[in-house]
């Protein structure tokens, strides 16, 4: 008996396989969160609710105070994105590939160090860091001083040109467990007969990484990059944490997650605008959305699969 | 097994039963706040002291998160699960609740007559009809600074402006103190301790404020380009890479004795007290020629209404006048000195710092901070965007005069008195 | 063995150690700048926050605050009930869920697949009044339940995501062997398929929980009572509109490191665990 013959009636365990993960998915996150989108195609006219098809995305995209605030945003985290894959997903993947070494001792003490500030909440990263790189109590201007590099320090919290780049920089620090352990779980679940055929074939070492691990984790490798693409969009606490819902200094920092929070729940004496708000939330889906198919239907296909 | 059932129905019906009379004996209120810095206060003073007064009411204070505040109390009032009383933000973040029904009017209430029109003008419709609010404090903009610093210097106060940066010229020049501890990392420091600190001396408190209101001034006049341009001249005597400083970092310098100066509000007071092991003297934002009338910003900053909603209506208007009578008032700005009361009732003040302060009220004219009333309901915010022009001004990134051009474009685009 | 080979994995050992104790620096410096000082005294952490603390400046003061205010043991266990609850309905649910998807060829599959993934894409944030309005209705508000029930919603479409990924690499000569010998599709996956993506399972929940554990905005609408709150919400009170109490706030937050370190350790024990377990099959 095949599973996938046409003449078996109904594959009950299908449905209840998929049972409690869709309804409680849908009744708590789904039917919420749409609930919310669709005010994007309303506004609050006297009070009421007046639709109005789509012309808050013609405000957001055609109205110059808007657009310009959302181009920069989205520019800025698309820049935020690419300091992840860059600097983030190699690191990443090197620390894995060190540890996923059998014969390396206090493998154990690494993973779990390296791990420590993906767990840290953002309120202790942000003090943490902007206790270090602050010009004023002096640790980072100290420890450069100490290396001779003194000049090279800036108050890059707080300068346009530096800012978002620190930051990019502060998100890789925290998360850089994340690409670590899933390339790490990718490369301990190669088996050892593989290796083993590979060494008696005298591929050891660097080729070994690149010839026979490499090939066989891209389909990990594909996972962490659109989990990195989906996170840097969806971006927001760190931000926020460190430079407030205005993400200064004079908007470089403003990512999409921190313009759609001002713009969705206020600040200060700005008033919440749920029907912008949701306006830009469901720019965001798209764009989220259209990363997350091409990956889907492009590449995940195409990659090719081994069973072990 | 009959009676044994029996028995115990009764028994649980007389536990029901007791529960509910204890339940229709004790109201427990629930307040919302972002005061989390108060909850001591509010725990061991306040509170205490109203159960002592009311029995059968019991408090609770339940702050949230201050940064999450307004965010976390529209959700919980949409979905029915807010507190039944709500501390207020001035103006139109309140406004917006009365008008969307979550807060009651409390025309009726007893105390409201203990306030004069400009207290309560920050919790009240257009119309003046209906105050939603019981007003609680003030708070007041201007400098604090380090006495012993100063005598060992050799200082006195500065009066005028002129004076102001001779005197921080000074403290640079010796090089042993920060001159001003101030950053533009939070951005409001900027423009709260800064712009609407100075601002008032320049577009003369109310009449400016005003006239801004009505279309008659624009921002782009001098009187509101003027403080732009002092503030820029404030960059020299902040200290290094004061573009990364938190508002935190700020407080900490002064209070650690390294800066002389530190542009205030009056909120500031009980925290530096505890902080501080030096002697802190204040003075009022310096004027532009001797004998020019002063200004200060003397702001009503936080009230407190009641959830439209609350099961217990009358126990919170008990509540509510028993904020607004003088024994509130006493009890509340001395356990937070630098919090002003807000009733006619005139109240003794203990500490010396915030009797400085208050002092300030007789030989100044008071206004409130420019942005707050009515000129930031609109997109783009006027607030938001004098906190972003400030901090840029300072850092030297825009000129006062672009800034000025830039926040009065947005004002244009939505504000009509404005458009003319 | 040639001595060459020996030299030469000697070399590369001693390069693999260097880089990672070079990174581990990076990782644990600003942690301990953190640790460190939440045993001082606030002026110390300003004037030298790089010196350790001496007779002077070494302080419990934070500590002490922490375990004044509120009943912070009390918080830690709602922490742990509601991450460790979340966790297991995420992992069981999301495994049979990516199961389903992974396995079975059936109509809508990349369908189903897409719609359980579109939950990654929107902060579940915006969704805060009508989930509140749910919960109000159930009277679920300020109950634990009611986080669980949203931290589960959360975490399943990574779970979901992550995990189909990984089953798809299992062989299906082991679970047509299976079918062979008779076994139900339930019990293919309990007993067959759920032991050999257990490192996959260690992934997500090791990911899964570290959101759930640092969350401060579901806690302060869903469950702000004092019976209901977490360590992060706990932490919270120190975080003043003006004043912040740095010394508790280091301090609660340096605890709150503690629990979700040992789940990690464990979890991340099962990485191993899982691979011996699939190398005997």
């Amino acid at each position: 008996m095949t599973v996938s013959s046409p003449r078996m009636p109904v594959r009950w365990h299908i449905g209840v396989f998929l049972a409690p993960a869709v309804l409680v998915y849908t009744a708590i996150m789904v039917l919420p969160l749409f609930g919310t989108l669709q005010l994007s195609f309303f506004r609050v006219v006297d009070g009421r609710d007046v639709f109005v098809g789509l012309d808050n995305f013609r405000t957001l995209l055609g109205d110059p105070r808007w657009s310009a605030s959302f181009w920069n945003a989205l520019g800025n985290n698309f820049w935020f994105f690419l300091i992840h894959m860059a600097v983030q997903n190699p690191i990443g993947i090197l620390l894995a590939a060190l540890l996923s070494n059998p014969r390396l001792r206090m493998r154990a003490f690494y993973r779990t160090a390296i791990f420590v500030p993906t767990i840290l909440s953002f309120v202790i990263v942000g003090f943490g860091w902007k206790l270090i790189l602050s010009p004023i109590w002096g640790v980072a201007p100290s420890i450069l001083d100490a290396v001779g590099l003194k000049s090279l320090f800036a108050p890059w919290l707080g300068k346009e040109e530096y800012a978002l780049t620190t930051l990019g920089l502060i998100s890789v620090w925290q998360f850089v467990g994340i690409p670590m352990m899933l390339i790490y779980a990718a490369l301990l679940s190669i088996p050892d007969e593989i290796l083993e055929a590979a060494e008696c074939d005298g591929i050891t070492g660097m080729s070994q990484f690149w010839k026979i691990k490499l090939p066989l984790i891209l389909p990990s490798i594909g996972i962490i990059s659109i989990l990195t693409f989906v996170g840097n969009f969806n971006a927001f606490d760190l931000i926020y944490a460190a430079q407030g819902a205005l993400a200064g200094p004079n908007y470089a920092t403003d990512i999409l997650g921190t313009f759609l929070y001002r713009t969705f729940f206020g600040f200060q004496l700005q008033i919440g605008d749920p029907n912008m708000g949701s306006a830009i939330a469901s720019i965001m889906f798209l764009i989220i959305l259209m990363g997350v198919c091409i990956y889907l239907f492009g590449i995940q296909t195409r990659l090719r699969r081994y069973q072990f | 097994m009959n009676s044994k059932l029996a028995r115990g129905l009764l028994l649980s019906a007389a536990v029901l039963s007791l529960a509910g009379a204890a339940q229709a004996q004790d109201v427990t209120l629930t307040i919302e706040s972002w005061r989390n810095d108060d909850l001591s206060i509010w725990q061991d003073k306040i509170i205490p002291a109203f159960e002592a007064a009311n029995p059968g009411i019991k408090v609770n204070f339940a702050p949230s998160a201050p940064a999450e505040y307004n965010a976390v109390l529209n959700s919980k009032l949409e979905a029915g699960s807010a507190g039944d009383l709500i501390t207020c933000r001035p103006f139109d973040a309140s406004l917006a609740l009365y008008d969307k029904g979550y807060l009651a009017s409390l025309a009726e209430l007893e105390g409201m007559k203990n306030f004069s029109d400009v207290a309560k003008s920050a919790w009240i419709t257009d119309d003046g009809e209906n105050p939603f609010c019981v007003p609680m404090a003030s708070v007041i903009h201007g400098f604090i600074y380090n006495k012993d610093a100063f005598e060992e210097l050799g200082l006195s106060v500065p009066e005028t402006e002129d004076e102001f940066f001779a005197v921080l010229e000074k403290i640079k020049e010796d090089g042993t103190y920060i001159p001003m501890a101030m950053g533009t990392n939070d951005q409001w420091e900027a423009a709260t301790m800064g712009y609407q600190n100075i601002g008032p001396n320049y577009w003369k408190g109310e009449e400016g404020r005003k006239a801004l209101i009505s279309g008659e001034q624009t921002l782009t006049d001098a009187a509101w380009v003027e403080p732009y341009k002092t503030l820029a001249r404030w960059k020299d005597y902040l200290g290094d890479g004061f573009e990364a400083q938190t508002y935190p970092d700020s407080q900490n310098l002064f209070t650690l004795g390294r800066a002389a100066i530190y542009p205030a509000g009056s909120w500031e007071i009980s925290g530096f007290n505890t902080q501080a092991d030096f002697e802190m003297g204040a003075f009022p934002p310096p004027v532009k020629e001797a004998g020019d009338t002063c200004y200060i910003s003397d702001h009503t900053d936080i009230a407190i209404g009641m959830n439209a909603n609350t099961e217990h209506p009358e126990e919170a208007k008990t509540f509510l006048n028993w904020v607004a009578s003088p024994e509130f008032a006493s009890l509340y700005a001395n356990a937070l000195p630098g919090f002003f009361p807000l009733s006619e009732e005139p109240v003794e003040l203990e500490d010396p710092l915030a009797q400085e302060f208050i002092s300030w009220r007789e030989k100044c004219e008071s206004t409130i901070r420019s942005t707050y009333q009515i000129l930031s309901r609109g997109t783009p915010n006027l607030e938001n965007e004098t906190w972003n022009a400030s901090a840029n001004v300072i850092r030297g990134s825009e000129t006062p005069e672009d800034a000025a051009k830039r926040l009065q474009d947005g004002l244009t685009s939505w504000y009509e008195p404005q458009k003319n | 063995m040639t001595p060459r080979p020996a030299t030469n994995s000697f070399g590369r050992a001693l390069a693999s150690h260097a880089i990672l104790i070079a990174y581990t620096v990076i990782a644990l410096f600003p942690v301990l700048v953190i640790v460190v000082n939440s045993f001082k005294q606030r002026n110390a952490i300003f004037r030298s926050p790089l010196s350790l603390p001496n007779s002077e400046t070494f302080s419990l003061v934070g500590y002490e605050t922490v375990m004044a205010q509120g009943d912070f043991l009390h918080y830690f266990q709602n922490s742990l009930v509601v991450t460790v609850a979340s966790l297991f309905f995420v992992l069981l649910f999301g495994a049979m869920a990516a199961f389903a998807l992974s396995e079975y060829r059936f109509r809508g599959n990349s369908l189903m697949g897409l719609y359980l993934a579109l939950g990654i894409m929107i902060p579940i944030r915006l969704g805060t009044v009508a989930i509140l309005q749910l919960m109000v209705a159930g009277g679920l508000v300020n109950t634990l339940t009611a986080l669980i029930l949203v931290y589960t919603a959360q975490g399943l479409p990574l779970a979901v995501f992550i995990l189909s990924e990984f089953m798809k690499q299992v062989s299906d000569d082991l679970k047509n062997a299976g079918r062979i010998d008779g076994l139900s599709e339930y019990t293919i996956f309990f007993r067959l398929v759920l032991p050999l993506v257990r490192p996959a399972m260690a992934t997500v929940a090791v990911f899964t929980m570290i959101p759930i554990w640092n969350d401060l905005w579901f806690p302060l609408i869903l469950a702000p009572a004092e019976e209901t709150k977490t360590v992060t919400l706990g932490a919270q009170v120190f975080i003043g509109q003006f004043v912040t109490n740095w010394n508790a706030v280091l301090s609660a937050l340096s605890l709150a490191i503690l629990p979700v370190l040992v789940l990690y350790i464990i979890f991340s024990r099962q990485l191993i665990a899982g691979i011996t377990a699939g190398a005997v099959k």
